[in-house]
């Protein structure tokens, strides 16, 4: 479903990405690890469309996206979930899932919503409420609801356990589980190894903006030294 | 008991004037909350406006209040394309250029009015220019009741779209969050001249309800737009409702004290505030912090 080949992109002068490649087929769940710094959001920014590659290909069911604006990729059903929650703080919840189906999925915005509460209760009861006086957990509950009702063919989620609670950590790799159980494709980049392999089925690392090791996530989990060489465990 | 008479004729004229000078207020306040940058084309388009009433009125007859119903469209559409082909693309996301950018467009509009209509002052005749109605013991002005109703109506309107539709959504959204709202898939670019599109739109009802009652001149609009910065601080950078009470604020403010030291003193009481807000309060009557 994304087949990303040799992409180099970056900011200005500075390249952060130095050719990666990975693809994510649908139904699956893959895990993009990494420590702080190696690419990962440089990555998720790219295949978004927020920065251009200054090489290499995106392609997302079998169309090209390189070049092409956040809207269109938002249109194609390829969903970034972002790192830091980028929801919108002087609205209410109701009015930020709604917005989730501005360019997508329109039509079935009511019926999509309805999901979104089911499979997050706690923003039914807060749906009046103004999105930046949520908890932090609520906030991440909310961007990944807003990036449903888009009803996306892939969810990347960026970093969605970062300053959480553990027990809330807990809980928000059940939510993803549960997401991808309905066959989503989701794009799980993490910097929490343990948890994201034990939902994955596959797994990449990126070191210095290359792909290091890919492979199934049992694999790299059973492997110790792997672990330890690249990820400090 | 005459004294009395005076001073609630003054608020009340200040409240219709207020008004007026909300309703450009809006398109500024707007603009600067949702693009961040201080549109300093806005006098000039507003007195553009006022001569597009003129031209109206003088070369093909048209009521202002008739012309506000195609010159408020074409303003959406000169504003809309005025920052999505000239301000977005010269500016290359750089503020600073942004700024530069409106000012130079303000330099070409009021020089182009100046070279088609030359420096004299204009004004229209229309019948109900001097006609007025009985409130109480208050003679009010029509032309200036219909406009106090009308801007009212219209930042109303404005608030309800802001509120209630997707675009108005996706413009707040982009004000807050611009990152999120691309990753909605909100296209920015267009949110942002649809925004200039709506000031520019303002401007020209404003200039509809001004005509009447008012004269023009290639500087007309910059007046107006002193005071409608004025408001916008006041208010609070950015928020509505600020920009409305602040404009209707400022009109009695304006109104009372030209009572008080002589007509063409009155906007010293506004200048006065102005200080005393920035001293004080900062942020506005309904700003928030940065």
């Amino acid at each position: 479903m994304l087949e990303v080949h040799d992409l180099r992109s970056g900011y200005g002068e500075v390249q952060v990405l130095r050719g990666i490649s990975l693809d994510v087929d649908s139904g699956e769940i893959v895990t993009v690890l990494g420590a702080n710094g190696v690419g990962k959001t440089t990555l998720n920014n790219t295949l978004s469309g927020l920065i251009h590659p200054t090489s290499g290909s995106i392609r997302f069911d079998g169309a090209s996206l390189v070049g092409t604006p956040p809207s269109a990729v938002v249109a194609a059903g390829l969903i970034h979930v972002p790192e830091g929650r980028k929801i919108f703080p002087n609205m209410s919840v109701r009015d930020n899932l709604e917005l989730g189906s501005y360019r997508r999925a329109k039509a079935r915005r009511s019926a999509n919503l309805e999901r979104a509460f089911a499979i997050f209760p706690r923003l039914r009861d807060r749906s009046r409420q103004l999105a930046g006086t949520l908890s932090g957990g609520e906030q991440q509950m909310l961007a990944i609801g807003r990036g449903l009702m888009a009803e996306p063919r892939l969810l990347i989620l960026d970093e969605p356990s970062l300053g959480l609670s553990p027990l809330l950590v807990e809980e928000m790799f059940q939510l993803i589980t549960r997401i991808a159980s309905d066959g989503l494709a989701v794009m799980l980049v993490e910097q929490n190894v343990v948890q994201s392999l034990d939902i994955a089925h596959r797994a990449y690392v990126i070191e210095n903006g290359m792909i290091t090791i890919a492979g199934a996530a049992a694999d790299l989990k059973s492997d110790r030294r792997l672990m330890e060489t690249y990820l400090g465990l | 008991m005459l004294k009395l008479d005076i001073l609630l004729s003054a608020v009340a004229n200040g409240l219709m004037t207020g008004a007026v000078y909300a309703l450009i207020a809006l398109g500024l306040t707007l603009v600067y909350g949702v693009l961040h940058i201080i549109n300093f084309a806005n006098g000039a388009m507003l007195t553009t406006a006022m001569y597009g009433v003129l031209l109206a009125h003088s070369v093909a007859g048209i009521d202002p209040y008739v012309a506000v119903f195609f010159l408020t469209p074409l303003f959406f559409a000169f504003g809309y394309a005025i920052q999505r082909w000239v301000i977005g693309p010269a500016s290359h996301g750089d503020d600073n250029n942004i700024l530069l950018v409106t000012l130079g467009l303000a330099i070409i509009l009021e020089n182009a009015l100046l070279a088609i209509f030359h420096s004299d002052t204009r004004s229209i005749d229309v019948p109900y220019g001097f006609s007025v109605i009985e409130v109480g013991t208050l003679l009010l002005s029509v032309p200036r009741l219909i406009a106090f109703a009308a801007a009212l109506a219209v930042a109303l309107l404005l608030a309800l779209v802001l509120t209630g539709t997707d675009t108005g959504k996706a413009i707040r959204a982009v004000a807050k969050e611009k990152t999120g709202a691309m990753l909605a898939g909100i296209d920015v670019e267009h949110i942002y001249a649809v925004t200039f599109g709506i000031g520019a739109a303002c401007l020209a009802i404003a200039a509809c309800l001004l005509m009447p009652t008012f004269v023009v001149n290639p500087r007309t609009g910059n007046a107006f737009v002193l005071v409608a910065f004025t408001i916008v601080v006041l208010g609070g950078m950015g928020s509505i409702a600020g920009a409305l009470v602040g404009g209707l604020i400022i009109g009695v403010v304006e109104s009372l004290s030209g009572l008080a030291f002589g007509e063409s003193l009155g906007q010293i009481g506004i200048f006065l505030l102005f200080i005393v807000v920035l001293l004080v309060r900062p942020t506005g009557l309904f700003g928030a912090k940065a």
